[in-house]
């Protein structure tokens, strides 16, 4: 009790002196970076979750090529549910000579069921969120296809056989996605407009759908009594499935803020722990005094205990408030990356943050504070008498443990959380041994240099231990520095270039067996490659190894439809470049055999289906068995065309076909379309531009709200070069003193002691541009499955970066120290 | 009630130290006995090397000896841990060092308060105030260390150890880093508090003026005790 009392009325002393303020500048630090990081990641998780749950725009949606039937309405108004009707389809809209494809989606008045549409009164005019449909005769039309065809607000657009009145801009409708399933800008019209349309007849493809709405047990009640009684051809959607699907680029940038919250809690780690040895040994004098005065080990260790909570209490304090400013900026950089404002969160992200705050203190700070426990009282007589250090093991276990758990929240993989805790472990301990090493040539190397130069080399030399340690930190700054900016970079671009580049801009669709050599002369005498023709047959799956796919059990309602539904097959004698084979083998070129089928992984878990299983096919009156041979996972983000089954050359010979294209278009070339679409009225030609355009602009956000996430770790790289500099800052005060007093001029002394940064910093930025190199590559393989480049940027800028902050650090750390009166210094100033 | 005189607050039996280095085994304390009275002022004079501060060490159970043991206020050093030894000086031993020792954080009085503090003293403020008006910086208690010269950072160092009123004081070349005037009144405010608090005074010095106004002087060379002028154990 007498201790904490003590501790609490010298915390007061202690900051007030400003001993303590390199210490809480790395944790609030910490803080700060974690809870920015943490309410942003908290706050896209609940947007990525909203979202998913207004993808239905209901509860439950019923969907069916064919119009639904009124039993279910009248089942569903027996439940007390709300229900609305959407048909879509595409179309092309005409305005004057300009048309676009566009998606039509016909509503009935209650939708949407759930979230709500947002319009504006002019393109790129401020949004607002409207209750209702459009009314007859209007439409609201996405902003993307008003500039397609030149028009704006006010204009009339021709759809179908009607000319409808553009009454708004659709800027948002919870049911639209952000994947590929809106291949077209929306249209939106009132379903009393449908009749007088003529869009609707025999051979459209509409999709219609009955959303439903209510109470939750209502809800699940009206699920359960339509199970039965269901036909096949109606598939029923629930919320609960939509929140699985989490949009891709969301995940990437959450997955892009977590490496740098890892990133800026392992910083914060490193300058937490050199900032309490600091602190701790300059306290040594302080607790040698206090323990000649009369204090016990328990006492010291206590006063050292109730500190550190306070002093993590502040830093906690300081850093939410600092944490909070910069996440509300970066969130308004990123509040339409996913459409709309970003959600509110709790608190949560704060105390996280402080828990965060106390295992790093806990784990870097406290063996440093263990330690001032054993200082000798001696030392009070003679001040080279230390504390034994703490235990290897103690300071190892108690920082890969703090490191462990804190890392585990922010990963949440344990897979990647071994990754990571590898990589940084290797490239300590190498860093470590080749500091060593290097420790030892700048030994023999300093005979052939000027005096400034053997007085910095043989500093790093003798310091021996330290200047290994000193090594691996600035080392593993130097690798963040890296691993944030050139790497950052690389990862980057490899990501976009995943989309960009060779992604493809165009789709074609319903292209007829005959028509694929003339449409292919047309791209021939455009210049443009001739793009892959991929067969496509509608088929129905009847059976599983000979039972019937309707009698059979499923692992998921996914896989039960994947069998139900009407089938997409295709054939190729080789695999797509956008596949990758998981089990099995794929069929020779010449394959003859009897069939075989490919299946993509995801529907073979969904449907439980693995290499051996039989299926059979009815196509156009015949029926084709096919062994599955191969697992297949596919990369949808390649956009080009893909299908869960394939099967193997010969199998679907003379069977109903039409094929399907993806291309890249550039814009010279675009006029050949028009060329395409005249001579062949029936092919649907799908611009992808839009949507790339989109996609892109997510990325863009993305990257640019986690680069401002990184100016937090950039932040805490160099807090760790000053705590390492800092570190060493008593001894350097003495020993300039000491040259100067044996009448080196300051120059001289400062050229030293530049000398030494620079040795330091070249090996610290040699090994780490390796690490960085290694753990991009891991990164870039494992995490975010691009194929790394190396980059021989990485080892000149790492190696140049290394020497720049490291002299740049030590140069304002060491001015002090090499300006200080020699007379003062060598006095030693008692006090 | 015993005589004051006649009781041994300190008693040193066959005190000897060594230490390893590079060149083998170093004794630098060899078999010193001697024992001290209550009250008596003490000075430890011997060239450098002689082993003055290792002495005072083990005398003040900073340090432990390799062999023999320190008896203070009738508790045998050797016995005790660190915790037991710590608690013993809270109760029985002051200290005043050649380079003052005070914390820089804490201000004149708060470092004057730090061994009341640490004794559990219920009215630490109010006894520090009264010594540090008592050594003559009633003014400036709320100065930090660095806006104190070196006479009034010793001023501060003597008012911390007699705070607590001790048994016994330790001083190790209390004037080693004051010039000789303040060196002296140093050394007349510290000979006046150890009259008025009937402390034990134990004094290492190169000193000999200052020697000579001990009662007796314990003179060491290479480890040995050479000369004890009051030797009557």
């Amino acid at each position: 009790m007498k201790a904490v009392v003590f501790a609490l009325r010298s915390f007061g002393r202690e900051l007030r002196s400003g001993e303590v303020l390199v210490l809480l500048a790395a944790v609030s630090l910490a803080v700060a970076a974690l809870t920015a990081v943490g309410f942003l990641t908290d706050r896209i998780g609940k947007a990525v979750t909203r979202q998913a749950n207004e993808v239905l725009a209901a509860d439950l949606r019923l969907r069916s090529q064919e119009p639904v039937p009124d039993e279910w309405r009248e089942l569903a108004a027996d439940y007390n549910l709300q229900v609305a009707d959407t048909m879509s389809f595409p179309s092309v809209v005409f305005h004057g000579d300009d048309n676009a494809l566009s998606s039509v989606k016909v509503v009935s008045d209650a939708y949407p069921l759930r979230g709500s549409v947002r319009v504006s009164d002019e393109l790129f005019g401020e949004q607002r969120t409207v209750d209702g449909i459009p009314r007859a005769g209007e439409v609201w039309a996405d902003g993307a296809l008003l500039a397609r065809v030149g028009a704006d607000v006010g204009d009339t657009l021709d759809i179908g056989e009607l000319q409808l009145k553009v009454s708004a801009v659709l800027t948002y409708r919870p049911d639209q996605s952000i994947g590929f399933a809106s291949l077209a800008p929306t249209v939106i019209m009132n379903i009393a407009d449908i009749g007088a349309s003529g869009l609707i007849g025999e051979g459209s493809r509409v999709r219609y759908a009955l959303l439903v709405a209510g109470d939750e047990t209502d809800v699940a009640g009206f699920n359960e009594a339509i199970q039965d009684i269901l036909p096949d051809e109606i598939r029923v959607r629930s919320q609960e499935e939509s929140s699985e699907r989490a949009y891709n680029a969301a995940d990437r940038a959450q997955q892009f803020l977590s490496l740098t919250a890892v990133i800026s809690l392992l910083l914060s780690a490193v300058a937490v722990a050199m900032s309490a040895r600091r602190f701790a040994t300059r306290r040594m004098d302080t607790v040698a005094l206090m323990k000649s005065l009369g204090a016990t080990q328990g006492f010291v260790i206590t006063v050292s205990l109730v500190q550190l909570v306070l002093l993590g209490a502040l830093g906690v304090i300081t850093g939410s408030v600092v944490g909070f400013a910069a996440e509300e900026i970066i969130a308004s950089i990123l509040s339409d990356l996913l459409a709309g404002e970003l959600p509110d969160t709790g608190l949560r992200p704060v105390i996280l943050a402080s828990g965060s705050a106390l295992v790093l203190m806990m784990g870097f700070a406290l063996p440093s504070m263990i330690q001032l426990r054993n200082t000798p009282p001696l030392r009070i007589l003679r001040h080279d008498e230390m504390p034994p250090s703490p235990s290897r093991l103690l300071v190892g276990g108690l920082s890969l443990m703090a490191v462990a758990a804190l890392l585990y929240r922010s990963v949440g993989d344990p897979r990647m959380l071994v990754i990571l805790i590898g990589g940084i472990v290797v490239i300590a301990g190498a860093l470590y041994l080749v500091g060593r090493g290097l420790v030892a040539i700048i030994g023999r190397a300093r005979s052939g240099v000027g005096v400034a130069w053997r007085y910095g080399l043989a500093n790093v030399a003798r310091r021996g231990r330290d200047s290994a340690v000193q090594v691996v930190a600035f080392g593993l700054g130097i690798t963040v520095l890296l691993l944030l900016t050139l790497v950052r970079t690389d990862l980057l671009e490899g990501w976009r270039q995943t989309l960009d580049e060779n992604a493809p801009n165009h789709f074609l669709i319903n292209i007829q067996p005959h028509e694929v050599e003339p449409v292919g002369e047309i791209f021939v005498a455009n210049s443009v490659e001739v793009p892959v023709f991929t067969p496509l047959v509608r088929a129905r799956m009847t059976t599983i190894n000979g039972e019937s796919v309707k009698d059979r059990t499923y692992p998921n309602e996914d896989g039960k439809w994947l069998a139900n539904r009407e089938a997409n097959l295709s054939w190729s004698a080789e695999m797509s470049s956008s596949n990758e084979l998981l089990q099995g083998q794929w069929w020779p070129a010449d394959y003859a055999g009897p069939p075989l089928v490919s299946i993509e992984e995801e529907a073979a878990t969904n449907a439980g289906l693995g290499i051996g299983d039989k299926l059979t096919f009815f196509v156009a009156g015949r029926e084709i068995d096919a062994e599955i041979a191969s697992v297949r996972k596919i990369n949808w983000d390649s956009f080009q065309p893909n299908f869960f089954l394939v099967l193997s050359p010969g199998a679907l010979d003379n069977m109903p076909t039409t094929y399907i294209s993806s291309m890249r278009i550039s814009e010279e070339k675009q006029p050949m379309l028009i060329e395409l679409m005249r001579k062949h009225p029936s092919i649907s030609v799908i611009d992808l531009g839009a949507i790339l355009q989109q996609v892109r602009g997510i990325i863009e956000k993305a990257s640019l709200a986690v680069q401002a996430v990184f100016v937090f770790t950039l932040a805490a790289g160099i807090a760790v070069l000053f705590a390492a500099v800092q570190s060493t800052i008593d001894e350097r005060r003495f020993e300039s003193a000491m040259l100067r007093a044996l009448g080196a001029r300051r120059r001289v002394v400062f050229a030293g002691v530049m000398a030494e940064f620079a040795a330091l910093g070249a090996a610290a930025g040699f090994l780490a541009s390796a690490g960085a190199s290694i753990l991009a590559a891991v990164v870039a393989v494992q995490l975010f499955e691009l194929p790394y480049q190396f980059n021989p940027l990485i080892w000149i800028a790492g190696v140049g970066a290394g020497i720049f902050v490291v002299c740049i650090s030590g140069f304002f750390a060491a001015r002090g120290a090499v300006n200080a009166a020699p007379v003062d210094v060598l006095r030693g100033a008692p006090v | 009630m015993p005589d004051q005189s006649v009781v041994k607050v300190l008693e040193a039996h066959q005190l000897s130290k060594q230490v390893s280095s590079p060149e083998g085994t170093l004794t630098i304390l060899n078999d010193v006995s001697f024992s001290i009275h209550a009250g008596e002022t003490v000075a430890v004079v011997g060239p450098s090397g002689a082993g003055k501060s290792t002495l005072l060490a083990l005398l003040a159970g900073l340090d432990l000896p390799t062999s023999g043991h320190v008896d203070l206020n009738g508790s045998n050093l050797s016995d005790l841990d660190e915790d037991g030894r710590a608690i013993l000086r809270a109760e029985s031993v002051g200290f005043v060092f050649q380079s003052f020792h005070l914390v820089p954080s804490l201000n004149a009085l708060e470092n004057v308060m730090l061994p009341l503090e640490l004794a559990g003293h219920d009215e630490a403020r109010k006894a520090a105030r009264e010594i540090i008006d008592k050594v003559g910086l009633g003014d400036r208690w709320s100065h930090y260390p660095a806006q104190l010269s070196g006479g009034e950072k010793q001023r501060v160092a003597i008012a911390r150890a007699f705070a607590t009123e001790p048994a016994v004081l330790f001083a190790d070349e209390p004037t080693g880093n004051l010039d000789s005037r303040t060196g002296a009144n140093i050394m007349e405010l510290m000979f006046e508090l150890n009259r008025s608090s009937a402390t034990t005074l134990i004094l290492v010095t190169h000193d000999s003026n200052l020697a000579d106004r001990c009662e007796r002087v314990l003179s060491l060379d290479i480890g040995s005790l050479v000369s004890d002028s009051g030797a009557t154990a």
